[in-house]
C-alpha cells in the first residue's frame, strides 16, 4: 500500500493528469480485464464441442420465458404493493413506531438471501404457518412454496420494502406548494392521488420497477432453492446447471449471451430514460395534507402499514420460532459449521476491503475529473462503470473464470479466491453509492485548499479525507463485508467440503430439509453479520467524528 | 481441527508430499474417495467403511461428498486431469459406459468373488457394491390407494410426487429410464402429463426424501428397500413402497479407480474391501440397499426381501448413447 502511495505521489508531482487518472484507470482496467477473461473463457470453451444448434434449443427459450415472466411479475407486484404502503407512510409522518417500521423495511435489504429463503420455507411449507392457517380457516387450496408462487413471494419480501423506501423519498420531492394548493381547494383523497401523487409516481416508479426487474432477472439463490425443477430457472440458475449438471458449454454460452444482452439493454434503458431516484433516505417532514384526518383514510393507511409490516416480519418471526426451538447446542458444537463461519469471515473481509479500495480509486478519479477538469459527464460515466457487474452477474462471471482456470489448474482448489474476486465486484456498486456523495462534497469544499497548500496524496488522505470520510468508509466497508459474508452465489459453483462457506452450509441444511438445524445456522449467520457490521462501524467509523 | 481457509490443497499437498517422501519421513498414505453425500452422512455406510478400512490399510481414507451420483460424474469431468480423486464410488450401471468413454476410470484388474446380483457382472472397470430397485415410497397415512403401476401414476392418479433431477441424481436418471422402458417414444408425453403433479425436482435423493418426511408430498421416488429403514431403525410402519405392475427399474451401484489416482494399488485394495463380508453385512442397514454378497445368515429381520421378478434395465451403452438426448427431451417436456 505504502509503496503504491509513494509511487502515486511521485507520479502526481510529475504530472497531475497521470496522478488524477491513474486510480480510476486501474480500477476500470481491472474490471474490464476480469469481464474480458470471463467472456473469452466462455467463448473458447464453447467452441470446443460442436454439434446441435444452440438457438433452437426449446429449453433455452422456456428458461428465458420464465425468467422474464417471474422478474416482470415480481417487479409489478413489489411496486404495486409499495405504492399504498409508501403513501400511508407519507400521509402519517408522526405515528408511534413509524421510525421503527421504516427501519424494519430496511431489514430485507441487508438480510442474506438464503436466510430469507429459509424463512419462506418455514412460513410457506406444507406444514408451515400460512398453510396451517389457511387450513384452519377452511381453505382447501394450498400455497406451494416451490415454483412460481414461492419465487414471487420471496422476491416481493425482498423488494417491496426496497421499493417502498425509494417511493417514500419520491413523496418528499413533491413541492410544498402543491400541498398548500390542495388544502386551499379542499382536495379529497382521490383528487390528491390523481393530481399530485400520481404524476410523481409515474415518474419514479418505472425506474424502481426496472431496478427490481433487473435484480429478479438475475436472482439465483431464491430460484435455485424454491424453483422446484425445470423450467423454473432464471438464466443464472440455468448457467449454474449447464456447468455443474450437464457440462453443456454450448448451452452455457447461449444462456450467458442472452443474459448479457438483456441486462445491458435494461441497464441502458434505466440509465437513459428513468429519472434517478433520490437515494437519500432522509425523512423530510411531509407537509400537512387535507385528507389525513378522515376516518376511512386512517383505516386504509392502517391496513397497508400493517400489511407492509406483516410481509417483512412474518418470515422473520417464522425463522425466529424455529431458531429458539432448534438444536442450538448440537449445531454450534459442529466443527464444520465454525470452519465454514471462519471461511465466510475471511471471504467477506477480503472482498469488502477490495470493494472499498476499488470504489475509492474509481471515485478519486471521478472527483478529480469533476472538480479539477470540470468534466462532469466523464465523472458520471466513471461512476456508472461501477455497476458493470449488473450486466455480468455473478454466476456468469464465475462460470467464465471457472472455464479459464480449468485449463491451468483445479478450479475447485481456487474456489474461495474466485468467490472473493466476484463478491468484491458485486460489492463495488454499493461501495460507490455510499462513498460518492460525501466524497464529492469533500472534494468540492477542500480540493482548492489541498491544491493551494500543495498537499501530497498521503497528507491529503491523513488530514482531509480520513477524518471527514471515515464514517461513510466504515459504512461502505461494513455493508460490503456483510453482503459478501452472507452471499450464496458463486460458491455454489466452486463449493466443496473444504471450501464450504456458512451460507452454503445453510443451503445444504435447507436442501436436506433439516429445518431446525438450518434455522440455527441462519441465526448464527445473522448474528455474525450484525456483529461484524457493528465492529467495523464502531472500529473504523469511530464514534461521533463529525 | 482442520481449518483450510483458502483451499490451496494441491500446492500444499505437493510441498508436503515432497517433504514426506524423503526417506525415513514416510507416513501413512492418503486415499481420496469421491462419493454422493448420503453415503457419508452420519447414519450412512461412510463412517463404518472408514473405520474398517483404516484399520486394515495403514492409510488415511478421506471422503469427498458430491450431491448425488450423476453430479459426481459431472464433477469428475469438470476436474479433468487435475482431480484429486483416487476412487469414484456411487456411479450406477447406467453411467458405467459413459464414465469409461470419458476415461474417468482405469481397469481395476481384480479377481472378483462370486456375486449375488440380478445380472451377470463382467465389467473390467467397475466393481458393484450394492443394488436395489427404484420405487415410489408413500406415506400410508396420507395416501390410501397408491397407484398400481407407472402408467396408473402417470395417467389416472392425482397424487403429488417428489422426484430427483436426472441431470444430477441416479434415482432421477433411473426414473427417466424407467419411464422410457414403459412408454418408449411416448415418454416425453408421459412426462408432460406428470409434470403438474411434481411438487419439486431436487438435485439429490436426500433432498427429496427429506421433503417427503416433512410432508411436502405424499409420495417420493426412492427404493423398494426404503421402508425397511423406517421399520428397522425407527420402528415406524407408516411408509410403504408402491408395487408397480410393469416391474421396477434396477440400480446397481458401482465403484472404480479414478484415472487420476496416484495410488491405484491402494484404490484397488479399497474396491476389494467394499466386497468384504464385514462391509457387505453393513450395507442393508446403512445404505438401505441389497448387498452384492448376501450374508450367510441372510438379510436382517424386517428387511425387504430380494425381489424374484425380472428387473427393467437398459444396457449401459444404450444410456451412454441416448442420455443427453433423453434429458433434453425431458427438459423440453417439463417446460411445456
Amino acid at each position: 500500500m505504502a509503496n503504491s502511495d509513494v509511487a502515486l505521489a511521485t507520479a502526481r508531482s510529475k504530472s497531475g493528469a497521470i496522478g488524477g487518472l491513474l486510480p480510476g484507470g486501474l480500477v476500470i482496467g481491472l474490471l474490464a480485464g476480469l469481464v474480458a477473461v470471463s467472456v473469452v473463457g466462455l467463448l473458447l470453451a464453447a467452441s470446443e464441442r460442436t454439434g446441435r444448434s444452440i438457438w433452437t434449443d426449446p429449453y433455452l427459450w422456456a428458461v428465458l420465458r420464465f425468467t422474464i415472466l417471474q422478474a416482470s411479475l415480481s417487479a409489478l407486484i413489489s411496486v404495486a404493493l409499495a405504492i399504498p404502503v409508501a403513501r400511508a407512510l407519507a400521509r402519517r409522518p408522526d405515528f408511534f413506531g413509524r421510525s421503527l417500521l421504516v427501519r424494519i423495511l430496511g431489514v430485507p435489504m441487508v438480510l442474506p438471501t438464503i436466510v430469507g429463503v429459509l424463512g419462506m420455507v418455514i412460513l410457506l411449507g406444507r406444514n408451515g404457518w400460512l398453510n396451517q392457517g389457511l387450513e384452519g380457516l377452511g381453505f382447501s387450496g394450498q400455497i406451494n412454496v416451490y415454483g412460481l408462487s414461492g419465487i414471487l413471494i420471496a422476491h416481493v419480501f425482498f423488494n417491496m420494502p426496497f421499493a417502498t423506501r425509494l417511493l417514500l423519498s419520491g413523496w418528499t420531492t413533491i413541492p410544498s406548494e402543491h400541498w398548500r394548493l390542495a388544502s386551499q381547494f379542499g382536495f379529497n383523497s382521490g383528487q390528491i392521488f390523481r393530481l399530485i401523487e400520481w404524476p410523481m409516481i409515474r415518474e419514479v416508479a418505472p425506474g424502481i420497477a426496472g431496478v427490481i426487474f433487473l435484480l429478479c432477472f438475475t436472482s439465483f439463490a431464491i430460484v435455485l432453492t424454491l424453483g422446484g425443477g425445470p423450467p423454473n430457472a432464471t438464466l443464472e440458475v440455468a448457467i449454474y446447471q449447464a456447468l455443474r449438471f450437464d457440462f453443456d458449454l454450448q448451452r452455457l454460452l447461449a444462456l450467458a449471451l442472452l443474459q448479457v444482452v438483456i441486462c445491458a439493454g435494461v441497464m441502458a434503458m434505466l440509465t437513459f430514460w428513468a429519472r434517478p431516484v433520490a437515494t437519500d433516505m432522509a425523512l423530510h417532514a411531509i407537509h400537512d395534507r387535507p385528507d389525513r384526518v378522515r376516518v376511512l383514510a386512517r383505516a386504509v393507511d392502517g391496513f397497508w402499514l400493517a400489511l407492509g409490516a406483516l410481509i417483512v416480519l412474518a418470515p422473520l418471526a417464522a425463522l425466529g420460532s424455529r431458531f429458539v426451538t432448534g438444536p442450538i447446542f448440537k449445531v454450534l458444537s459442529e466443527e464444520a459449521v465454525w470452519a465454514a463461519a471462519v471461511r465466510s469471515l475471511a471471504v467477506g473481509l477480503t472482498a469488502g476491503c477490495i470493494s472499498v479500495v476499488l470504489g475509492w480509486g474509481l471515485l478519486s478519479t471521478a472527483r478529480w475529473l469533476a472538480v479539477r477538469r470540470g468534466k462532469l459527464w466523464a465523472a458520471r460515466a466513471l461512476e456508472t462503470t461501477a455497476s458493470l457487474s449488473l450486466v455480468t452477474p455473478p454466476l456468469m462471471l464465475g462460470a467464465g473464470l471457472f472455464l479459464v482456470l480449468r485449463t491451468f489448474t483445479d478450479p475447485f482448489a481456487l474456489g474461495l479466491i474466485i468467490v472473493v474476486v466476484v463478491n468484491a465486484m458485486m460489492g463495488l456498486p454499493f461501495a460507490v453509492r455510499i462513498l460518492n456523495p460525501p466524497m464529492a462534497q469533500v472534494a468540492r469544499r477542500y480540493d482548492r485548499l489541498v491544491q493551494g497548500l500543495g498537499m501530497n496524496p498521503i497528507d491529503r488522505f491523513r488530514l482531509v479525507d480520513w477524518p471527514l470520510l471515515r464514517r461513510p468508509l466504515a459504512l461502505a466497508l461494513g455493508l460490503t463485508v456483510a453482503l459478501s459474508f452472507g452471499d450464496f452465489g458463486v460458491i455454489a459453483l466452486f463449493g466443496t467440503g473444504q471450501t464450504e462457506t456458512l451460507p452454503m452450509v445453510l443451503y445444504q441444511r435447507i436442501g436436506t430439509y433439516r429445518i431446525g438445524e438450518a434455522a440455527v445456522v441462519g441465526g448464527l449467520l445473522i448474528g455474525l453479520c450484525i456483529t461484524v457490521f457493528a465492529i467495523i462501524d464502531r472500529g473504523v467509523g469511530g464514534r461521533a467524528t463529525r | 481441527m482442520q481449518l483450510p481457509l483458502l483451499s490451496v490443497r494441491r500446492p500444499w499437498h505437493f510441498a508436503f508430499g515432497t517433504l514426506l517422501a524423503w526417506p525415513g519421513l514416510a507416513a501413512a498414505q492418503d486415499l481420496t474417495v469421491y462419493t454422493y453425500s448420503s453415503f457419508i452422512s452420519e447414519w450412512g455406510p461412510g463412517p463404518i467403511a472408514e473405520e474398517l478400512f483404516e484399520a486394515q490399510c495403514d492409510c488415511d481414507l478421506e471422503f469427498v461428498g458430491v450431491d448425488d451420483g450423476v453430479a459426481l460424474l459431472s464433477r469428475l469431468r469438470l476436474e479433468g486431469g487435475s482431480s484429486p480423486a483416487d476412487v469414484v464410488l456411487g456411479l450406477d450401471l447406467n453411467l458405467v459406459a459413459e464414465a469409461i468413454a470419458d476415461r474417468i476410470v482405469v481397469p481395476h484388474g481384480l479377481e472378483l468373488p462370486p456375486l449375488d446380483l440380478p445380472i451377470e457382472w463382467t465389467d473390467e472397470y467397475f466393481v458393484p457394491y450394492d443394488w436395489g430397485n427404484f420405487a415410489f415410497v408413500y406415506d400410508t397415512e396420507a395416501l390410501e390407494f397408491p397407484p398400481s403401476s407407472l402408467r396408473d401414476l402417470v395417467e389416472n392418479s392425482d397424487v403429488e410426487i417428489l422426484i430427483q433431477d436426472p441431470r444430477t441424481s441416479t434415482p432421477g436418471l433411473g426414473l427417466l429410464l424407467w419411464l422410457r422402458q414403459v412408454y418408449g417414444e411416448a415418454a416425453p408425453g408421459a412426462w408432460a402429463q406428470l409434470q403438474p403433479r411434481i411438487v419439486a425436482v431436487t438435485s439429490g435423493w436426500s433432498e427429496a426424501y427429506g421433503m417427503f418426511l416433512e410432508g411436502e408430498a405424499p409420495m417420493v421416488l426412492s427404493y423398494t428397500t426404503s421402508p425397511a429403514y423406517h421399520r428397522i431403525a425407527e420402528q415406524v410402519d407408516r411408509y410403504a413402497a408402491g408395487e408397480f405392475s410393469e416391474g421396477h427399474y434396477t440400480q446397481v451401484e458401482v465403484a472404480g479407480i479414478s484415472s487420476t489416482s496416484d495410488n491405484p494399488e491402494l484404490a484397488g485394495e479399497f474396491l476389494m474391501f467394499l466386497l468384504s463380508p464385514e462391509f457387505q453385512a453393513a450395507i442393508p442397514t446403512t445404505n438401505w440397499m441389497y448387498p452384492v454378497r448376501l450374508p450367510p445368515e441372510g438379510l436382517p429381520d424386517g428387511f425387504t426381501p430380494v425381489p424374484e421378478s425380472a428387473a427393467l434395465l437398459y444396457p449401459s451403452e444404450t444410456v451412454r448413447d441416448n442420455r443427453q438426448a433423453w434429458i433434453d427431451e425431458w427438459l423440453t417436456a417439463m417446460s411445456r
